[in-house]
């Protein structure tokens, strides 16, 4: 940025404004020239595409915003004034809901590039933390965004993200009717949730600027997971990633528009065509495609955790933080370890199986006599009550969704594996490729009413195996997998594996 | 930036100059806590939503066996005429077998007038089995359709997430048909 060694430029009215702001040096130096891995697959368009959507989102928003009523009275009717009346206002409208899920299709993919390839590790944590609160912010975003068309699915969606706050103890009631501006989903709520979804898009921009500048300090990482060396590993931004990008987001925009001209309300729900009522539920409340997953998670929970639980699970995670960070010396001798792994492991079953057994049906216990026994024993145990439990099944489900996107802030200090990328590291692909697969299998759990199942296993729990692994995978696997992973041989270069796949394609010919 | 700041060898003004800074930071944080203070209390319920109206209810439209809805608070309150099976099926629950452990005659003031805030102790939603054709769940009365909470003919919590029985509103009877909520 120093305006010290810059190059003039020849248009005149170019210089004349770089010479007193250095924007277009800026520009060259981090949009022209600035040299970018030659390397770069289709997964690397998704950056690009994704900041074109948060662009395409404030654009369409800011125009549905001069033709939307934020009140309870008039907000389905405006929004359904914008759909019928308003000049290509269901074009605007459909572009802005359709945008919405791609937005969040292409920071899928962006997140899925980064993790098969590494892209969190050193020195690009921070780099990955702000693309994390990217993301977070983008869920609040939508979800503010979802009620303002005052449909059913937004009124119930309203009051049961809402809900979450109670469960958190003592002050939680009084934070939901702080939040909501009531007692129930309500006119005061509407209002500020509008005010809201106004403003975070900005904070967003904000913080996409934030994460390119941190891009932009350590360049970007590669499919190969190696540092560019020389020249030779480099290509300039300019023209060879421009037309990359431009050629991936044409792509890109084409199914887009197949979703907005041909099946618009796909991706949403027919119940959020009817107006809010709060005095009827709809028989099946499901969050937009884009949460199932988590909102799997959050109904994965049913169990309450008691003192044995916790306690276990404490042990359990003082057992991880001296695994992942301790340096030699060790703090924990292996017999030191091995006795809070059994006693940890014993206590959280225990504690599982003893308040388990309040929900077993009374039939059942009847019929198997040892279980029957086994429960009774346990839950003579003091402090195994469900009201002795300090985290209710309620809180539980909540802190474990909350938890699940935690997680990815983490990330960069739970797999310490030097090797970046997922080419060289074949145990962390399967790993890593069977979370991508249980994700998706929550995301259909989450999609399905709380008490159905599937051949008859129930959907329950499904749920609470693939949150046990999309747990286990942060806080188990990763750490395991930094320590005794063996990586195949890293390449010398970029260029040396390029050249090596360009003479291999040439000799074929 | 050095040229301008003391020479190291002067301790006692650093420290000085240090305290000064930090308490002149400690002001000007405390004055910002402050002045967002009546930003975020704006964002609490206003005067017009606290006012709340108590409402009356008649209740010699509800024949035995069915459930009226009324709205208080902007929340939905469920009034059921029970039977007396459904009295019987209330009364005979064994306690220990409870989430939330109540007697039905702490949570209802005439046995055959059971009324409680229609909103599920989980996230919110309005439990279904107002209606006959409801799903009533496994135990009689109600059932969340949300995260799938059952509850049973005293809306005490028996099967599911939720973590407490339905919540009973302050009420009066004012004469036999007629109750205040509120």
């Amino acid at each position: 940025m120093a305006s010290g060694n810059r190059e003039p430029f020849n248009n005149t009215v170019v210089e004349w404004i770089d010479s007193r702001m250095p924007i277009f040096t800026l520009l060259n130096k981090e949009y022209g020239v600035f040299p970018v891995p030659r390397n770069f697959n289709y997964f690397w368009n998704f950056g690009a595409i994704a900041g074109f959507m948060l662009v395409v989102m404030i654009a369409t928003g800011l125009f549905l915003a001069m033709h939307y009523s934020a009140d309870t009275g008039l907000a389905f009717n405006s929004v359904e004034r914008i759909m019928r009346d308003v000049n290509g206002g269901w074009l605007i409208r459909y572009i802005h809901m359709n945008g919405a899920s791609f937005f969040f299709i292409a920071v899928y993919i962006h997140i899925f590039r980064g993790m098969y390839y590494g892209s969190y590790k050193k020195p690009r944590e921070l780099l990955w933390i702000l693309g994390a609160l990217i993301f977070l912010l983008m869920m609040a975003t939508a979800f503010l965004g979802y009620v303002l068309p005052w449909g059913q699915m937004s009124l119930w969606g309203a009051t049961v993200i809402t809900g979450f706050f109670t469960a958190i103890p003592f002050i939680g009631e009084d934070i939901q009717v702080w939040l909501l501006g009531g007692f129930a989903v309500s006119n005061p709520t509407l209002t500020r949730f509008f005010a809201l979804h106004f403003l975070l898009p900005f904070v967003i921009f904000a913080v996409v600027f934030l994460h390119i500048w941190a891009l932009h300090i350590c360049g970007s990482n590669n499919p190969l997971g190696i540092e560019p060396k020389t020249r030779q590993d480099t290509l300039p931004f300019h023209p060879y990633y421009t037309i990359k990008d431009s050629f991936g987001l044409l792509v890109f925009v084409l199914v887009y528009c197949v979703f907005i001209f041909y099946m618009p309300d796909a991706l949403g729900h027919p119940d959020n065509y009817i107006q809010a009522n709060p005095m009827v539920t709809p028989p099946h409340i499901v969050p937009e495609w884009y949460f199932l997953p988590f909102y799997a998670i959050l109904r994965a929970i049913t169990f309450n955790m008691n003192l044995y639980f916790l306690l276990g699970l404490v042990m359990l995670l003082l057992l991880l933080v001296d695994f992942v960070w301790r340096k030699k010396p060790v703090y924990l001798s292996a017999a030191g370890g091995l006795a809070l792994l059994v006693v940890g492991g014993l206590l959280v079953l225990t504690g599982f199986t003893g308040d388990s057994c309040q929900r077993i049906d009374a039939q059942w216990l009847e019929a198997n006599v040892g279980f029957k026994n086994m429960c009774g024993t346990l839950q003579a145990l003091p402090g195994m009550s469900a009201e002795a439990a300090p985290i209710s099944a309620k809180l539980g489900g909540v802190l474990a969704m909350f938890g699940s996107v935690a997680m990815l802030f983490v990330l960069p200090w739970l797999d310490t594996h030097p090797v970046r990328s997922a080419r060289y590291r074949p145990l962390y692909r399967v790993f890593f490729l069977l979370l991508v697969v249980v994700f998706l299998i929550l995301g259909y759990v989450g999609s399905q009413p709380a008490d159905a199942s599937v051949a008859g296993v129930p959907l329950i729990l499904v749920g609470l195996l693939g949150t046990g692994y999309y747990f286990a995978y942060f806080l188990v696997i990763l750490p395991l997998l930094g320590r005794f992973e063996k990586a195949k041989p890293l390449p010398e270069s970029i260029h040396d594996v390029v050249l090596a796949k360009q003479i291999n394609a040439e000799t074929k010919i | 930036m050095t040229a301008h700041m003391h020479t190291e060898h002067d301790d006692d003004g650093e420290t000085r100059r240090d305290f000064m800074a930090i308490l002149a930071g400690a002001f000007g944080a405390i004055g910002a806590a402050i002045a967002a203070f009546p930003l975020l209390n704006s964002l609490s319920p206003a005067r017009d939503t606290l006012a709340l109206a108590t409402i009356e209810v008649d209740l010699s439209d509800i024949p035995e066996g069915s459930s009226k809805t009324v709205m208080w608070r902007g929340k939905p309150v469920f009034i059921r005429h029970r039977t007396p099976e459904q009295i019987k099926a209330a009364e005979s629950v064994n306690l220990q077998s409870l989430i939330d452990k109540q007697t039905d005659e702490e949570r209802v003031k005439k046995p055959e007038w059971l009324v409680t805030v229609g909103v599920c102790t989980h996230l919110g939603c309005v439990p279904m089995g107002q209606k006959e054709s409801d799903n009533h769940g496994d135990f009689g009365g109600w059932f969340c359709p949300c995260h799938g909470s059952h509850y049973d003919t005293s809306g005490r919590i028996r099967k599911g997430p939720a973590p407490k029985n339905l919540t009973v509103p302050p009420y009066a009877f004012l004469s036999d048909t007629k109750i205040k909520i509120g």
